[in-house]
């Protein structure tokens, strides 16, 4: 049985035929939404985004309506709209589709945003190592320009906005909504104190700003063609809009796959749309929401009440999705990037990777990540290095508790949900390590074999 | 933080006690002016910087009343008490500011748990060299160590290593080991100093600290970074491995650089001086002082100190001199030079003396130029106290022209100099030689050298008194260290000068001068 994709953002990705510019754009139906969205109300405009439900799709899902409502309109200073396209969560591979493939999509999405909030002024933050990416994007808005879709006086209707575009500094940091506003700044991308500096109100140059995910700004594109209601119509309750699941790992066909959320559920996903593991493995583990997100065990079982109260009993194969089941399972769909795991993998070795990733990518300001992050990376590139102890996993545990919630952005969460999932669920493995190299070493061996972590 | 400028009170809830507190004023300030003792850790939080909140130590937990999403109505509890919506995270103290009916825990479970692992997370890189570092017993991490730490380390792995010796400018060196990256030191440039020249390099737990290039951190409140390191990461290039501070007497002081009159505090031992620091006063000098300011010490040993009193170049005992200069000022025909760093008390003494003996006062101003913070264009600590003590009636010249015309008229016999050096004021060798000179004064100069009668004075380190800043402040110094041997504080001789004079122009005794003039509170 074969799954049939919902293509709503990725409608024309991998198009024969397709082509990024902007003729090729308009003539499959292209800027006809922001030509709609300039005879609407802004306030309109944002109560559709609200009705729509559409949930942020950078990481924390947060309702992107809800996020502009937040927007500080008395203050009298100018509004700004940021697109954060700094994607760099390991796992994730749907941005920069949109930019290479389709980037008058996300600049019409961004217009109709801007317009809807009366923003002054937008930017795009694009991930530095993005180098083609951006010169797509500068082409595309100078394009824009010319048919004025962009730049002063946008269509006739007296909205002026124009989108700058910015080149990340090349740090994991920077996609951190507050540590993007500051290195947008010119600043290190040092995250900033919450409270006081909400973005809505003391964003970018201490002005009121918006930032949301390349894929959130293209769906009000579809929000403003479908209404808030139809778009709602798309996937369940609270659940709405497409996601575009980017598989990879130990799967036959990963890649990109745009599903209505909870139309398809993890085993589905996995065995159906990608094709199944390799000839003769089996399922370990799932991380489903990009490398921060809780690592999923494959013979779990998840039992509980949902929001609306519906009881579950899933196994790792039925999880739909969605936002709400994949937080219910303990989990997050965060920034959509699936990484499957058969039973080759050592999860000693997987977690050290992923600590080497983030012990990389604190920026340093603060205590509990600074310090803490490479505290785990330390000990788990120990472990791999054949000189692991049977009290590392509850070490490994208890650092990460203490940076978890402690930390000023969401970093010290992302760097420590990995670990503290990882022990929850593979703890044996890690002890068994410890024991296996014990055991070696007694022999007079080599207690590990030469690991290069990525 | 002036608190009488806030009006505004509320009341908030701190570990269980209602207490009322200026509105907005944050967590870490509400706790401590509750008092007894209570203190909120915290390392990079300083009053007088903006809130970093990166150190992650002052850790509480907070709550506000709930309140019913649709009807705004208290929700309570089923004893009829507000419920209290606790944050499931903790919060940092010193960017909550207090709001009617928070609810703050500052040594519940949560709270003790996070500065616990803050703590083991600083202290697993940290060199732990506390026997070599200069901070130790003034140092923050080493006492909330004691208070919140493990008492073990949990960390097997390698240190980080990093310089244990970087100049960042002439008075500075770093201990990049021991750096904590608050970031106070880089606030304090670009925020108080208005010299940006600090920043932090590398990522994560490479992090350092360093200056822009091509700059250096040479700005004059350059020390003031020193202070404010929570840790022994910036140390004074001059103060460093010179002494453990628990060794150290403190004596409050006022700092003579300027008419500002910054409040500081003299680290001496066994009558030596290693440090002087400010001490906070918020309507003078906040907690702040300048380079300059606190390097005026090392003329306590110069090698110009007078340290005997003289009469034509010949060693004598005080009294012996003072009476000689009593005689000489009986003479007829007296000049004074006086002097805005005198304290108030013996500003009070030369007007005596002066009155008596019919001298005419002068005093010369000495300018600079003032930075707009604590150095004043007035480089004199009392002119003040000189116009309050009524030494002088009128601002002082910027030499001694007129004065140079009285001797050479011959209607100036006798010069009374305090601490000034004549000959650089307009007054050359040739016309001082046409008079009588007595000289008082700390360090030999060109007047010194030709006076008949030489008085030596203490420093400012050495005696006690007080001085009149600015902005007509009177503020107490106390002495830190004994003055050089045979050298008694200045008002004692003085005093038996003016009395010398009363007796000749016939006063009684009750109008003798006395100690009761000496002394009054800052």
């Amino acid at each position: 049985m074969s799954h049939q994709e919902t293509r709503l953002i990725f409608k024309h990705i991998d198009e024969e035929g397709y082509t990024n510019d902007i003729d090729c754009y308009v003539k499959n139906g292209g800027y006809d939404q922001l030509k709609k969205a300039v005879t609407m109300q802004p306030e309109d405009i944002c109560a559709e985004v609200l009705t729509s439900g559409v949930r942020g799709r950078g990481g924390a899902g947060f309702p992107a309506g809800m996020k502009w409502k937040f927007l500080d309109r008395k203050s009298g200073k100018p509004i700004y709209l940021i697109c954060n396209a700094d994607e760099s969560e390991p796992g994730t591979f749907k941005d920069r589709q949109i930019i290479h493939q389709d980037p008058h999509q996300l600049i019409e999405g961004m217009i109709c945003a801007a317009f809807a909030i009366q923003a002054k002024l937008a930017f795009i933050y694009v991930r530095g190592e993005f180098f083609e990416g951006y010169k797509i994007l500068e082409r595309a808005i100078e394009e824009a320009r010319e048919k004025n879709f962009l730049g002063d006086n946008i269509l006739g209707t007296g909205y002026s906005c124009d989108i700058i575009v910015h080149r990340g500094a090349g740090a994991y940091i920077c996609g951190e909504e507050t540590g993007l506003i500051e290195s947008l700044e010119g600043f290190r991308a040092n995250p900033r104190i919450k409270p006081p500096y909400f973005p809505a109100a003391l964003g970018a140059y201490q002005c009121p700003t918006i930032v949301n995910n390349v894929e959130t700004l293209c769906d009000v594109k579809h929000i403003i063609e479908m209404g808030g209601e139809g778009f709602a119509k798309i996937g369940t309750p609270g659940n709405t809009g497409t996601r575009i699941w980017c598989v990879s790992g130990h799967v036959q066909k990963p890649g990109y796959y745009e599903f209505a959320c909870a139309d398809i559920t993890l085993g589905q996903l996995i065995y159906d749309v990608c094709g199944g593991l390799k000839p003769g493995r089996k399922l370990k583990a799932v991380i489903p929401g990009g490398s921060s997100s809780k690592i999923l065990r494959a013979d779990e079982r998840f039992t509980g009440k949902l929001k609306d109260g519906t009881e579950y009993d899933w196994g790792i194969e039925d999880i739909p999705m969605d936002f709400d089941s994949l937080m219910a399972v303990g989990s997050m769909s965060g920034s959509g990037g699936v990484i499957v795991m058969d039973d080759t993998t050592d999860m000693v070795e997987a977690l050290a990777n992923i600590n080497y990733f983030y012990a990389h990518e604190s920026c340093g300001q603060c205590t509990p990540c600074r310090e803490g992050v490479p505290w785990m990376r330390k000990v788990t590139q120990r472990m791999v290095d054949g000189e692991a102890r049977e009290e590392d996993a509850d070490l490994l545990k208890s650092i990460a508790d203490q940076i978890a919630g402690r930390t000023i952005c969401a970093f010290g969460e992302a760097a420590s949900w990995p670990v503290q999932s990882f022990i929850a669920k593979f703890k044996d493995e890690f002890v068994e390590k410890a024991q296996e190299q014990a055991a070696r070493r007694k022999e007079g061996k080599e207690t590990a074999e030469a690991t290069t972590l990525i | 933080m002036k608190i009488e400028s806030i009006v505004e009170n509320v009341t908030i809830n701190i570990d269980g006690q209602d207490v009322e507190v200026p509105k907005g004023i944050n967590i870490i300030e509400a706790v401590k002016m509750v008092g007894k003792g209570k203190e909120v850790p915290h390392y990079c939080y300083h009053p007088k910087l903006t809130i970093a909140g990166n150190c992650r130590m002052c850790m509480v937990e907070m709550g506000m009343p709930m309140r019913d999403r649709a009807t705004g109505e208290a929700v309570l509890e089923e004893d009829g008490t507000q419920k209290i919506a606790w944050m499931p995270k903790p919060t940092i103290g010193c960017a909550t500011n207090a709001s009617p009916g928070m609810h703050i825990l500052t040594g519940s479970e949560m709270v003790k748990e996070s500065r616990n692992g803050v703590t083991e997370f600083l202290l697993i890189n940290h060199p732990l060299d506390c026997p070599i570092c200069d901070q130790a017993g003034e140092c923050r991490l080493q006492e909330f160590s004691a208070e919140h730490g493990r008492g073990y380390s949990r960390f097997i792995e390698d240190k980080n290593v990093k310089p244990k010796r970087t100049r960042l400018g002439p008075n500075v060196t770093l201990d990049d080991e021991r750096c904590i990256l608050c970031s106070r030191c880089v606030r304090f440039s670009k925020e108080v100093a208005d010299d940006d020249v600090l920043g932090f390099v590398d990522r994560g737990t490479y992090s350092t600290l360093t200056c822009f290039p091509g700059k250096e951190l040479s700005h004059n409140y350059s020390l003031n970074t020193v202070d404010i390191c929570p840790v022994g990461a910036l140390t004074s290039t001059d103060f460093r491995f010179k002494m453990r501070v628990w060794f150290l007497k403190r004596t409050h002081s006022i700092c003579t650089e300027s008419s500002v009159g910054a409040n500081t505090e003299i680290w001496s031992r066994e009558g030596k001086i290693y440090r002087i620091t400010p001490r906070r006063n918020d309507e003078v000098n906040d907690t702040w002082m300048t380079d300059t300011g606190r390097a005026l010490y090392k003329e306590i040993e110069s090698e110009d100190r007078l340290v005997h009193y003289t009469i034509e170049g010949v060693h004598k005992a005080s009294g012996e001199a003072a009476v000689a200069a009593a005689e000489l000022l009986k003479s007829g025909k007296i000049a004074m030079v006086g002097s805005a760093h005198s304290s108030v008390e013996e500003q009070f003494f030369y007007k005596a003396i002066a009155e008596r003996s019919g001298a005419k006062v002068s005093l010369v101003s000495h300018n600079g130029d003032g930075d707009g913070l604590l150095q004043s264009e007035d480089r004199t600590p009392n002119l003040r106290g000189a116009l309050v003590t009524g030494l002088i009636s009128e601002l002082p010249s910027e030499n001694l022209e007129a004065l140079a015309r009285d001797i050479n008229s011959g209607a100036v016999k006798t010069i009374l100099a305090v601490n000034e050096d004549l000959t650089e004021l307009g007054i050359s060798k040739d016309v001082l030689a046409k008079a009588k000179v007595i000289y008082v004064g700390s360090h030999a100069n060109r007047t010194s050298e030709v006076a008949n009668i030489v008085l030596p004075s203490l420093m400012v380190f050495e005696k006690d008194g007080s001085f009149i800043n600015q902005s007509f402040r009177i503020q107490r110094f106390k002495a830190a260290i004994p003055g050089p041997l045979g050298v008694q504080p200045d008002f004692t001789v003085l005093e038996k000068i003016a009395a010398a004079l009363a007796e000749r122009e016939g006063y009684s005794d009750d109008h003798r001068l006395s100690m009761g003039a000496h002394g009054s509170d800052n």
